[in-house]
């Protein structure tokens, strides 16, 4: 049991004294990109090669059949990041990074770095900018851009080991809220830190505290959100995959500055990796004594569920993932009264997201002052982001707020690509920040530091952190379109303007992109979706028109062209396409003729040919067959 | 003037004091915010976003939702408001079946109404194309979910105050329903027929069933002599369909509207409910003298019946044995009016107008037919009855009021109150005090078992003798008796039991009402029809007397035990299929049904079942043998269990069950 100072100690100096015999170790990365590029494969290569040097890598730091003088030491982590120039697979103590791992790279892993200390040249990445070979993480410009302070050891760390975790400093923030600081202390503390929440909503934490601490209720609940359902954010999947203790040391901090011994921790049930980490971080920190009862001493005492969802996205809003763990339908309730008031099973409740949890241990710890010296004055610290889109370096970063887009795009992204990838000059055109709920933002805004407040002002959100980017090819009605199907998918069905508005907006948009719409369309897509905005009853159905709000802010004359003049700037409408074939650049080989499904192509050899309009069905075949790219249009 | 308790409404300062919410502050300063979603007796859902308003600092927010603030500035029909509002109606009038005219509903459409008061003068938005199917599947209730708004207000009621949930949300966006489990018919789940969701549903996506049809065609048949009883909650509420104020008592305009359509004899259900007390109180003073099983729950309201059928078999016994009153007086016409009116038997139609919707499928339970022949032919509603009235053109005001025909038509004050949550308590009293102590009952008057409290517990001392008991109404109410009563934590005597909130009076099939004061004016108008009435105790029934005389013999003797008598059955297994899983052609197959229930599937029914097939392929028996998955046994503590024709086998095992096919087998061979 774990009921006393020393015994955090006496763990920390056991795994410090198993692990200094340790001279190497090697870290694959096995967060869920690189997994599904084959890094257990590699992970047991490498294990294979060592073996036949005549070793066996310690996998792990008191397996009771481990040599003790083994030097290698080898574990798996949880997401590194760089999830584009996955599998990764770190070296320490030299720093080395390796990227685009395969399995049949183990051996010369083994026999050039691990035997030899070398670097193996063709596995290291090289700056696509600079042509620079970056063979430690610290030279790659992805992460020395980076501040990663709450992603911190994660993807370092093996998650699964709750030693390395204390040994490090795990759970002594914990130890500190409930020995030595009141709950009114830890709310002030948070409270001074400004941390405020990363699910989307952007609200003060320490006063979500406050609130729950006042209330007189003998019973209440801590809730931790990890139902991310944005799709493309994986931000507190990776947390909770690679650094599961240091989010279960944020519950434990909760529930200390609020009074609650109980706590849930809600995981879609699509991320059954993270699910499983979480699970085996609770069970270990209940085998260790620091779970349970009569916390370090403390006389307090505390419980954690792992809960998973079924993956609604809704389940997300507070009311409705606490209707969920009641085992009610997920359908979210009016506030007030809000959950510090009346929240799980009628108690109070705090409800905070996976970061926000995970970034309270490293204000404890550091104290709130520290904790403000990053970030701007009413968004300070970090915040996590899922980069993806029309970008070099697709994965996940860690940035003070304050930050602009510009470096987050250009020097930690490495630049905008073409639909195939190639790095493009001049290519961006609009970065879809904050999910299905956030906004598309321009070039105008490549230089507004982002936070909370200016990311809202100009009509998007930070939401939970996910950051599409788009090239000059993408169609913005046609975005529009793809968002507004996913939160019509993902609407509750409960209240009017959300399940019908959701649904007649998606249809206009849909009218817009098929070239159906009229002068009026606009006009009631927007009146349309203010009120969905104005009137809904949870964040996602207040939120849900931001992508089509946003867009026709800033992109109106893209919507006008489809509508007026039935023409997709972007060419990405095939509905409004209008292919044409150019008389100069035709030679009458007949080949579009012969390829075209529906017949509409006519004309006499070697002279140019013709597509009849009204039997085209923009199919787009011609162009793909003509070989002197004679077809336009479509 | 204390401004702690005022705030600003368009203007204008309001006091609040214990409203729950804004809107209720709002409504009592004279604006009807619109609402579909919120219901006083109902969890607040907020879905409609129709009572939003602005408060200053704080937006738009939906009135229902909020708390009364002093100091709030709130303003109900800004520019804004007005535009949300009127885009949701019309995105809820795009999603509907705009088929309004021939919708039962038609004249009271909540969703009509609004629309018509916002001033929506077109529905921008493309209408809902795809129509899906209604569901008839029972006698009581028709739900039809192209016109339903998922307000959700049914799945709240039946829930909330019925402790059921037959009904409920399914599926995501725009693709979100209600409806019963897995989508099956009402008839297939645990639904009790009361109806509660029609009253509470503001469009025609549950209504109550429409059998009007059949009645004028028994009235237009020269053969047939159609007779009408009405029931006491009936006479309380007609009126407001023609009108006239809530608990207007109109008894007399409803016979003189009857003979105009063309039924031959109008009788009154109070006659059978005086007969009811009769009857019951008897069954009650038995039990209690002679310590039978005790309490004692009435039996009048069909859908309690249903329920207690469904989760309480185990009490049924408890259950009065006595037919409601509509029943008693359906048995009672059909053995001996023929005889009176000189007829047929097959040639007397009897209608009951009923405030109910649960009573169809009373008048349907096989118990109540002899021969094919219902006891009661058909029922109609009260809503049904107002409509025939309007489609014969009859001016329902100007009637010159008729009596009622004898001797089926005479009551006491005792069988009026019926219709209120208590009457049949008080009705029984009335009786009791008089049959216990033998002395005459100076004041009828029991008013300490009246009331609108959903649990009412009450204490009579009656002689020497001290009654405890409960009044309930509200199912889940019911509910939490009746756990009570299983578990022995309590020693009532007797147990009233209505499922609608207040008793008949606020049954479904009445006049759809959405004004709070409804139930009570028609409550108010029950207790002053007795007053008006000669006689107040059942006992001093003439008629009823000179029926026993004549037709009946001794009160509880044998034949009034056939015609007021019932009995109950168990309907723990709503539906008794099992799935097939050989598919053989013989004609009379062995059914061999395994459990899958969970126990049984515990102990391994699953890898039985399997085997058991594989032996009936191996033997070739697929077309004499018919293997079945079933549901429990109630023998779950001997699973796994396995039904080979009529016989069951606990514990079983592939050698037992074979040994019994092929006996089995070889007997049929």
């Amino acid at each position: 049991m774990t009921n006393n100072k020393s015994s955090l100690e006496d763990i920390r100096s056991y795994y410090l004294q198993k692990a200094q015999n340790f001279k190497q170790r090697v870290i694959v990365c096995a967060g869920t990109g690189c997994v599904a590029n084959g890094a257990l494969d590699v992970y047991k290569s490498i294990l294979d090669a060592i073996e036949k040097q005549g070793i066996k890598a310690s996998t792990c730091i008191d397996s009771p059949n481990e040599d003790c003088n083994v030097e290698i030491q080898i574990s798996k982590s949880g997401c590194q990041g760089f999830c584009q120039a996955g599998p990764l697979v770190s070296i320490e103590p030299y720093g080395y990074l390796y990227v685009h791992v395969k399995p049949e790279d183990a051996t010369d892993i083994v026999e050039q770095t691990l035997m030899n200390g070398q670097v193996v040249d063709r596995l290291v990445y090289i700056d696509p900018l600079s042509g620079n070979a970056c063979p430690r993480t610290v030279d790659i410009p992805f992460y020395n851009k980076q501040n990663r302070v709450v992603l911190g050891r994660c993807g370092h760390i093996d998650p699964e080991e709750i030693k390395e975790f204390i040994s490090l400093g795990g759970y002594e923030s914990a130890r500190k809220a409930f020995l030595e600081m009141t709950s009114e202390q830890v709310c002030e503390e948070i409270l001074q830190s400004g941390l405020r929440g990363r699910g989307g909503g952007g609200f003060i934490t320490g006063r979500k505290w406050q609130f729950a601490l006042a209330e007189k209720n003998k019973k209440k609940y801590i809730i931790c959100n990890g139902d991310e359902g944005d799709p493309g954010a994986f931000m507190d999947r990776s947390l909770m995959e690679g650094n599961p203790h240091r989010v279960i040391e944020g519950i434990m901090i909760a529930a200390r500055a609020v009074n609650a011994d109980e706590a849930y921790v809600y995981v879609r049930a699509e991320y059954p990796l993270a699910v499983e980490r979480i699970r085996k971080a609770v069970a270990d920190a209940e085998a260790e004594g620091i779970l349970g009862d009569n916390i370090f001493g403390s006389k307090f005492n505390m419980k954690c569920h792992v809960m998973e969802g079924a993956g609604a996205f809704v389940c997300g809003e507070e009311t409705a993932l606490m209707a969920s763990i009641e085992g009610q339908r997920g359908m979210p309730m009016p506030k007030p009264p809000f959950p510090a008031q009346k929240g799980l099973f009628g108690k109070p409740t705090v409800i905070n997201n996976v970061e926000t949890l995970a970034t309270v241990p490293l204000i404890i710890k550091n104290g709130s002052s520290k904790y403000r010296e990053l970030g701007t004055k009413n968004s300070p610290g970090t915040k996590t982001f899922a980069l993806t889109g029309h970008i070099v370096n697709t994965g996940l970063i860690e940035v003070p707020f304050g930050t602009t887009l510009r470096e987050i795009i250009y020097e930690i992204g490495g630049g905008v690509t073409d639909d195939k990838g190639r790095v493009i000059e001049n290519g961006f055109k609009a970065v879809q920040i904050g999910g299905p709920s956030g906004g598309c933002l321009t070039k105008d805004h490549l230089d507004i530091p982002i936070d909370f407040d200016s990311v809202k002002e100009v009509g998007a959100m930070v939401g939970s952190g996910g950051l599409v980017v788009m090239n000059k090819d993408t169609c913005m009605v046609k975005i529009a379109h793809f968002f507004m199907q996913f939160t019509q998918n993902e609407s509750c069905g409960k209240c009017v303007p959300c399940r019908e508005g959701t649904k007649q907006m998606l249809s206009l948009l849909t009218d817009i992109v098929e070239g159906k719409a009229d002068s009026e369309t606009l006009d009631l897509l927007e009146s349309l979706a203010e009120a969905v905005r104005d009137g809904s009853l949870c964040g996602l159905g207040k939120t849900a028109p931001n992508p089509v709000l946003s867009t026709l802010r800033y992109f109106r004359s893209e919507y006008e062209a489809h509508v007026l003049q039935k023409r997709c700037p972007a060419g990405q409408c095939k509905a409004l396409a209008l292919p044409e074939i150019l008389s100069g650049l035709c030679k009458g080989c007949g080949l579009c003729k012969r390829k075209c499904p529906v017949g509409a192509i006519s004309g006499e050899k070697k002279e140019p040919h013709k597509i009849d309009q009204n039997k085209c069905i923009k199919c787009g075949t011609c162009a793909e067959a003509c070989k002197f790219n004679a077809i336009v249009g479509v | 003037m204390n401004t702690e308790k005022f705030l600003t409404i368009n203007g204008k300062q309001v006091e609040f004091n214990a409203e729950r919410n804004l809107l209720e502050v709002i409504r009592k300063a004279n604006i009807d915010l619109p609402t579909f979603c919120y219901h006083s007796d109902l969890s607040i859902y907020g879905s409609c976003r129709l009572c939003i308003v602005e408060i200053e600092g704080m937006g738009v927010v939906t009135s229902c939702s909020t708390t009364p603030k002093a100091g709030m500035i709130v303003k109900t029909h800004t520019d804004k408001l007005r535009k949300m509002r009127k885009i949701y109606l019309e995105l809820l009038l795009a999603n509907h079946h705009q088929g309004c005219t021939t919708c039962e509903k038609s004249d009271c459409c909540k969703l009509h109404d609004l629309a018509r008061r916002m001033n929506v003068t077109a529905v921008r938005f493309k209408c809902a194309e795809e129509t899906k199917a209604i569901d008839t599947s029972n006698e009581c209730l028709v739900r039809d979910t192209n016109k339903c708004i998922l307000c959700g207000d049914c799945v709240r009621a039946c829930s909330e105050i019925q402790g059921i949930g037959a009904v409920d949300f399914a599926y995501r966006g725009a693709k979100a329903t209600v409806i019963p489990a897995f989508g099956k018919d009402l008839s297939k789940v645990e639904c009790v027929y009361c109806g509660l969701c029609a009253s509470v549903c503001p469009t025609g996506a549950i209504t109550p069933k429409n059998h009007i049809e059949r009645v004028w065609s028994a009235i237009n048949n020269e053969n047939k002599k159609v007779v009408a009883q009405i029931a006491p909650a009936v006479r309380v509420a007609l009126g407001e369909m023609f009108g006239l104020e809530a608990g207007t008592v109109t008894t007399g305009k409803i016979v003189a509207a009857l003979k105009m359509i063309g039924f031959d004899k109008i009788y009154d259900t109070s006659f059978a409910a005086d007969l009811t007390v009769i009857e019951e109180t008897n069954e009650f003073i038995d039990r209690k003298t002679k310590k039978g099983k005790l309490p004692l729950f009435t039996s009048c309201c069909p859908a309690w019946v249903k329920f207690a059928e469904q989760y309480y078999s185990d009490l049924l016994e408890n259950i009065s044995s006595c037919r409601s009153p509509q029943q008693m007086f359906g048995s009672l016409a059909k053995e001996t009016l023929p005889k009176s009116l000189g007829i047929d038997k097959e040639n007397l139609y009897v209608v009951s107008i009923m405030p109910c919707t649960a009573k169809k499928f009373e008048a349907k339970r096989p118990e109540f037919s002899t021969d094919g022949n219902a006891d009661v032919d058909v029922v109609l509603t009260t809503q049904e009855l107002g409509k025939m009235i309007k489609q014969a053109g009859i001016q329902f005001n100007d009637l010159m009021p008729e009596s009622l025909d004898m001797p089926l038509g005479f009551k006491t004050g005792a069988g009026v109150i019926f219709g209120a949550s208590g009457g049949v308590s008080e009705a029984v009293l009335r009786y009791a005090s008089e049959k216990l102590t033998g002395l005459k009952l100076e004041s009828v008057d029991f008013k300490q078992v009246r009331g609108n409290k959903g649990i009412l517990e009450k204490t009579v001392t009656i002689g020497d003798i001290e009654l405890k008991l409960a009044i309930v109404h509200g199912l889940k109410n019911a509910r939490a008796i009746a756990e009570k009563v299983r578990q022995g934590q309590c020693d009532y005597d007797f147990i009233e039991v209505m499922a609608c909130p207040g008793g008949c009076i606020a049954g479904a099939g009445q006049p759809v009402s959405l004004e709070c004061k409804t139930k009570q004016q028609r409550t108010n108008g029950l207790y002053d029809a007795d007053k008006m009435l000669q006689l107040h105790k059942s006992q001093d029934n003439p008629y009823v007397l000179k029926c026993y005389k004549d037709e009946l013999g001794e009160i509880g003797g044998h034949k009034a035990h056939e015609l007021l008598h019932t009995s109950y059955q168990s309907r723990k297994r709503i539906n008794n299929e099992g799935f097939s899983l050989l598919g053989g052609s013989g004609e009379e197959r062995l059914q061999v049904s395994v459990c899958v229930g969970t126990s049984c599937y515990l102990k391994g029914s699953q890898k039985l079942l399997q085997k058991i097939m594989n032996y009936v392929r191996e033997k070739e028996l697929e077309n004499a043998v018919d293997v079945r998955a079933t549901f429990c046994f109630e023998k779950c503590d001997n699973g796994p269990n396995v039904k080979v024709g009529d016989k069951q086998i606990s514990k079983c095992n592939l050698d037992t069950v074979c040994a019994e096919i092929a006996e089995q087998l070889k007997a049929t061979v």
